[in-house]
């Protein structure tokens, strides 16, 4: 395929902008079909990525590199592989349902409309990116929006929210930057060359306490972007405070950039490391997991449960990628696009359910399913693909995990699969409390059920949910390459580190500190 | 003609999709039409499937169809694949069948229910997903036929989600449920990391060719966590507390789900590992010893329940007591045997209740019942003929197979599962003509609204009634003891003679030494006698049940309130989770974590407000950093050489 078709899709929104620049701010309805057409455009070059993507190979594929900054050896270096396919698709079918979920937003429509579709550039530039500098340098862009999304046109609390947001993940993020310009000079230092490109890293020969240390550097960023217990607590603020849309956005696409992270850099770049900390992250994992499920099942606010129930739900992500097989990682991978679709429907849905009463208070509802059937049918299937339900999307990725987890540790594998019954508790008993028993508040009674633009968001949600439930193998195909590949960098690196593993490991984590320390600075003298 | 089979599954699923998509612009006869329509179709089906495997020689019959791969990763490998043989052939006939007649029944039932099309559509999906949960060829494909009946019965349960008794009901199914789910989710990682394969035939073929000997702890482990599942789903103890509550939905969801055939899916799975369970004695006594526990403890609590619908729903906990204690005995033909006959009487005997229900406009408590064989003779007659079969009298269906799991509770296991079975016997018979003799015998209780519109049930309600007390009569011949079809039918599946060796469990078809006809007198001995009680307490003298429940008041109630079972698990699982919950919200994340982070922000503003009073904006206090600072660094240079 000669079309550029990752450049396009990244950049045309920055175009879609410059349209919408040129259009009067009076005319709010012509920004947002624009900014609805570039999305949907943007969609539909992005398809041929699946229908052309050779599952065959693990390559990099669709790749465009081009010198950019050649001083410092950055180039402008893209391409997709199996893992990444699947979440660019995501964030390409997302955001023009997010956009169609934010047609009542009045205040400053331009501006808005303008930071969803930088988000949409920043976050396709993160998954595609193969030089780190490039990569960080969407990773930080597409903060900026997102602190924009909340900050505006967030709730009554969005500065704070949109502070601790930026804050939170800047934090994390500046570690990481370390660790990228860390991995410039040890590659420098072993090639003899300087560059960012990832898949140079990957070929490089760390020593365990280097990797030790670049692994915590990396970990930090992408543990609070997944996020994992203890460092969650941004999100339920976030999410309660983000407008509808901003919502839907974070918990599809942007939490994924933690666990895209981990798979694309920490396993591959430090296996050893990543090895070494399988207990820790597993149990963070399953903590998050039953933790984040005991807290979301006594919310009242709507929103916020939902929020809770992602920290249990990217637990078993975690999990699943901390399996280090096949099953685990694919059911990982799958259970992210899983999450993206369940969960961005959850907040698309109680979005709606705002609009309608200005309230997203559990105890303000119920008895709703009578008022508007329609619109319950749509809600009973997300809930029923959020619990995991066999035949939905959910169950698949939660099972793979599950059975990848159960291969390499029973016990994670035994304690993980109760966060399956919790699920049930907290979405059914919500689902309950709303939708179910007597109507009580009066202004339920003149609800208005499901419209055709709410209709138009959610039908093609829920017919992929069908469609991974069902037939989860056009999908599964596609990352078996890449995910067997992965799993075989780990493995060749694993045969060295075997002697280690061997070994004592804690020891050597404790006796190589001082040394990496050492690297660092003969190579501040070479700078 | 076994190529057909997918059409099985097809004809409820393409019901459930009409009447899901368009039933509410449709005319209630079309939905109907439909919804009968597919599970007659699918029904005629399992019958051209039946004879299609009766064709092949009896070792022969297994037939394997792989429709498309589901879920592959790795080496592990799902796929969308259905199974024929003489357990799962006799099973679809089965669900379709009565599936058919209660559809039938429903369309009088529900006729003036608003939610004429979603019921069923529901009711059609709940058939489809039963089907699958019998077809399927492996274990993850019967897991998702296993919790969809879950969520039909879910919806099913809540189908008058505007009660809140239904819908919290409806919860409390899902969720009990998923605990046993659970078991049986980590039962399958299991097999997979044991067998490297879910397929029943692969695994079943591989336990005996990887010798793995009698009392293996993997296979005991195995057994244990699906038999979890079989718990919730089929209400055993401990997980037994949902099904009551579940007679919130409509009577004929009770006939159909909580009676005739989901909650018979935990039998079915067991007997269809048979083969690992038999090699695991210690599951096997855990098995029987839970079944004839259940047997017995639904029975008491059956004694003095005054519910019309909750006596059937405690009567069917013990029945399937029943089939567990004769598969954990080893005599899963006669657990089979068993779930087919109560499936007929027990469909029976709910849809005769909800015929009563309907002739009452609405009552259930049978306090308000009483003198209704006039009324509604055609209910009576057939209701008559489902409890005597239940209650063990000859020659009606429910004699030979309890008769049967009596007789190998004693030739394969000992005598104490006898004699609780047996104790069961006798309170199945007391409680089932206590129901009898109060909703049809003695003076009316009736109130008036009520009585003004007593009504014999309509035909189409009738017409199933009569059919399904026509199978209760002579479904039992299908296993005579000496010449059982059933017996001779289901012997591929379940006698595999390496097992038997090697655990010394037989699951032959001969029946035991004993003495199968003195046995025969005496469980008709126990039934009459139970007969015989209620005869006494309730028509001839009616106020000693009163009486006797002043004298023994305290054992009354904590029957009539199922030893407060739920209270305890409330106290015990659900009001812990809930406030620890809040404590962990409260304290822990908005506490703690946040309240740290939270801190960490107000330490730097803390320090930022420190350092601000160095920027005073004076340039004389600046240029006195600057001197301070080249004094220090000088001194530093100097020192360090």
């Amino acid at each position: 395929m000669s079309l550029p078709i990752l450049t396009l899709i990244t950049f045309l929104p920055i175009v879609g902008i410059f349209l919408i620049l040129s259009i009067d701010s009076k005319k709010q309805e012509l920004i947002r079909i624009t900014a609805l057409l570039v999305s949907i455009v943007v969609f539909f070059i992005s398809l041929p990525l699946y229908f052309s993507f050779d599952a065959r190979t693990y390559e990099m594929q669709f790749v465009e590199k081009l010198r950019w900054i050649p001083s410092f050896g950055i180039y402008y270096h893209v391409g997709i592989d199996g893992i990444s396919l699947f979440l660019v698709l995501l964030t390409t079918f997302i955001t023009p349902i997010s956009i169609l979920a934010s047609w009542h937003i009045t205040k400053s429509i331009k501006e808005y409309m303008i930071s969803m579709l930088v988000l949409e550039t920043g976050m396709i530039g993160v998954f595609i990116s193969l030089d780190l500098f490039l990569f960080y340098i969407f990773w930080e862009l597409m903060l900026i929006p997102m602190y924009l999304l909340i900050g505006i046109w967030g709730g009554p609390r969005r500065i704070y929210a949109a502070v601790k947001y930026f804050i939170y993940t800047m934090a994390g993020s500046v570690l990481m930057l370390i660790a990228i310009i860390t991995l410039y000079f040890l590659n420098y230092r072993a090639n003899g060359e300087y560059t960012f490109n990832l898949l140079e890293f990957y070929r490089l020969d760390l020593s365990f306490a280097v990797q030790f240390w670049l692994f915590i550097a990396f970990f930090l960023a992408f543990a609070i972007k997944v996020p994992m217990v203890p460092f969650h607590t941004w999100l339920p603020d976030a999410h309660v405070e983000a407008p509808t849309a901003g919502s839907v956005i974070l918990a599809s696409v942007l939490l994924k950039m933690g666990t895209y992270g981990f798979v694309r850099f920490c396993l591959p770049l430090f296996p050893e490391a990543s090895h070494a900390f399988i207990p820790v992250i597993s149990w963070m994992a399953i903590v998050g997991i039953i933790y984040g499920a005991l807290v979301s099942m006594v919310q009242d606010d709507l929103k916020k449960l939902v929020a809770y129930s992602s920290v249990s739900h990217l637990g078993f992500v975690m999990l699943g990628i901390f399996a280090f097989n096949i099953q685990g990682i694919e059911g990982g991978i799958t259970q992210m696009i899983n999450h993206g679709l369940s969960t961005g429907a959850l907040f698309l849905i109680v979005g709606m359910l705002y609009e309608r009463r200005h309230t997203r208070m559990i105890a303000d509802f119920g008895g709703l399913a009578k008022q508007i059937p329609v619109f319950a049918v749509f809600f009973m299937i997300v809930t029923l693909s959020s619990i995991g339900l066999p035949g939905l999307n959910g169950f698949v990725g939660e099972f793979l995990i599950l059975v990848g987890t159960f291969k390499s540790h029973i016990l994670y594998a035994s304690i993980a699969t109760s966060g399956v019954i919790l699920a049930a508790v907290y979405m059914l008993w919500m689902f309950q409390r709303v939708m179910f028993e007597q109507i009580t508040h009066e202004e339920n009674k003149t609800l208005k059920d499901i419209n055709k633009r709410e209709f138009v968001i959610l039908m093609p949600i829920v017919i992929l949910i069908f469609w991974i439930g069902i037939y989860p193998n056009s999908f599964l195909r596609k990352m078996d390459a890449s995910v067997n590949h992965l799993l075989k960098q780990i493995g060749e690196k694993a045969n060295v580190v075997s002697n280690i593993h061997g070994q004592d490991k804690p020891d050597n984590l404790q006796s190589n500190t001082l040394p990496e320390i050492d690297i660092i600075t003969k190579d501040k003298t070479v700078w | 003609m076994l190529n057909t089979v997918a059409l099985v599954l097809l004809f409820p699923l393409i019901g459930t999709i009409i009447n899901g998509l368009i039933g509410k612009n449709l005319r209630k006869e079309t939905v109907g039409c439909i919804a009968c329509g597919a599970i007659g179709l699918s029904f005629l089906v399992s019958i051209v499937v039946f004879f299609g495997l009766l064709r092949f020689p009896p070792d022969a019959r297994l037939f394997e169809k792989t429709l498309f791969s589901w879920i592959e990763s790795g080496s592990f490998k799902a796929a969308f694949a259905l199974q024929v043989d003489p357990l799962s052939s006799l099973m679809i006939l089965i669900v379709t069948g009565v599936g058919f007649l209660i559809h039938i029944y429903s369309i009088g039932y529900m006729h003036n229910d608003k939610g004429y099309h979603r019921y069923f559509c529901y009711m059609n999906l709940f058939t489809f997903s039963m089907l699958l949960l019998v077809l399927s060829n492996n274990f993850l494909l019967m897991f998702i036929g296993w919790e969809a009946v879950g969520l039909c019965s879910y919806l099913l349960i809540g189908f008058w989600f505007e009660k809140k008794s239904a819908s919290n009901a409806a919860k409390k199914a899902f969720v009990v449920n998923r605990v046993g789910d659970f078991g049986f989710a980590l039962g399958i990682m299991l097999i997979f990391l044991t067998f490297h394969t879910i397929d029943f035939t692969e695994v079943f073929s591989s336990v005996s060719n990887e010798g793995f000997h009698a009392g293996s702890f993997t296979i005991t482990l195995i057994t244990l966590l699906l038999f979890m599942g079989a718990t919730g789903k089929s209400a055993q103890i401990p997980l037994y507390t949902w099904l009551p509550d579940a007679m919130e939905g409509p009577t004929p969801v009770s006939a159909l789900i909580h009676a005739a055939t989901m909650v018979t899916a935990g039998v079915y799975m067991i007997a269809r590992c048979n083969v690992l369970y038999v090699l695991s004695p210690f599951t096997m006594t855990v098995v029987a010893s839970i079944g004839a526990a259940t047997a017995l403890f639904a029975a008491t609590i059956g004694l003095v329940q005054n519910d019309i619908k909750r006596v059937l729903a405690y009567s069917t906990i013990s029945q399937l007591g029943y089939m567990f204690l004769a598969c954990g005995v080893g005599a899963f033909t006669a657990g089979i045997f068993h779930l087919m006959t109560h499936a007929f009487f027990k469909a029976l005997l709910f849809l005769g209740s909800g015929s009563v229900i309907h002739a009452l406009s609405g009552e259930q408590d049978m306090r308000k019942m009483g003198g209704l064989r006039h009324q509604i003779p055609i209910t009576y007659k057939t209701f008559l003929i489902g409890t005597v079969a239940i209650a063990g009298i000859p020659p009606f269906a429910g004699f030979f197979s309890k008769d049967e799991i009596l007789l190998e509770s004693l030739t394969r296991g000992n005598f104490i599962y006898w004699s609780i079975a047996s104790l069961a016997a006798l309170f199945t018979a007391f409680y089932m003509f206590r129901l009898l003799f109060m909703t049809f015998h003695g003076k009316s209780r009736v109130d008036h609204h009520a009585a003004e519109h007593l009504h014999e049930s309509p035909k189409n309600m009738t017409l199933p009634l009569t059919i399904l007390a026509g199978l209760s009569f002579v479904g039992g011949f299908l296993g005579i003891p000496g010449a059982s079809a059933i017996n001779n039918f289901l012997a591929p599946v379940f006698s595999s003679h390496i097992h038997t060796e090697m655990s010394g469990i037989h699951t032959g078809s001969q029946h035991g030494e004993g003495h199968p006809y003195l046995m025969m007198v005496i469980s008709t001995a126990i039934a009459i006698a139970g007969i015989s009680l209620a005869y006494q307490m309730y028509i001839k003298k009616p106020d000693l049940p009163k009486r006797l429940s002043e004298r023994f008041h305290i054992f009354y109630k904590l029957l009539l309130n199922k030893y407060y079972i739920d209270e305890i698990y409330d106290v015990l699982f659900v009001n812990t989770t809930k406030k620890g919950s809040v404590l962990l919200w409260k304290y822990i994340d908005a506490g703690m974590i946040d309240g740290s982070v939270n801190g960490i922000a107000r330490l730097v503003g803390w320090f930022s407000n420190v350092f601000r009073l160095l920027q005073t904006g004076y340039v004389r206090n600046y240029a006195f950093y600057i001197v301070v600072g080249c004094i220090f660094i000088i001194v530093l240079t100097i020192l360090g050489k």
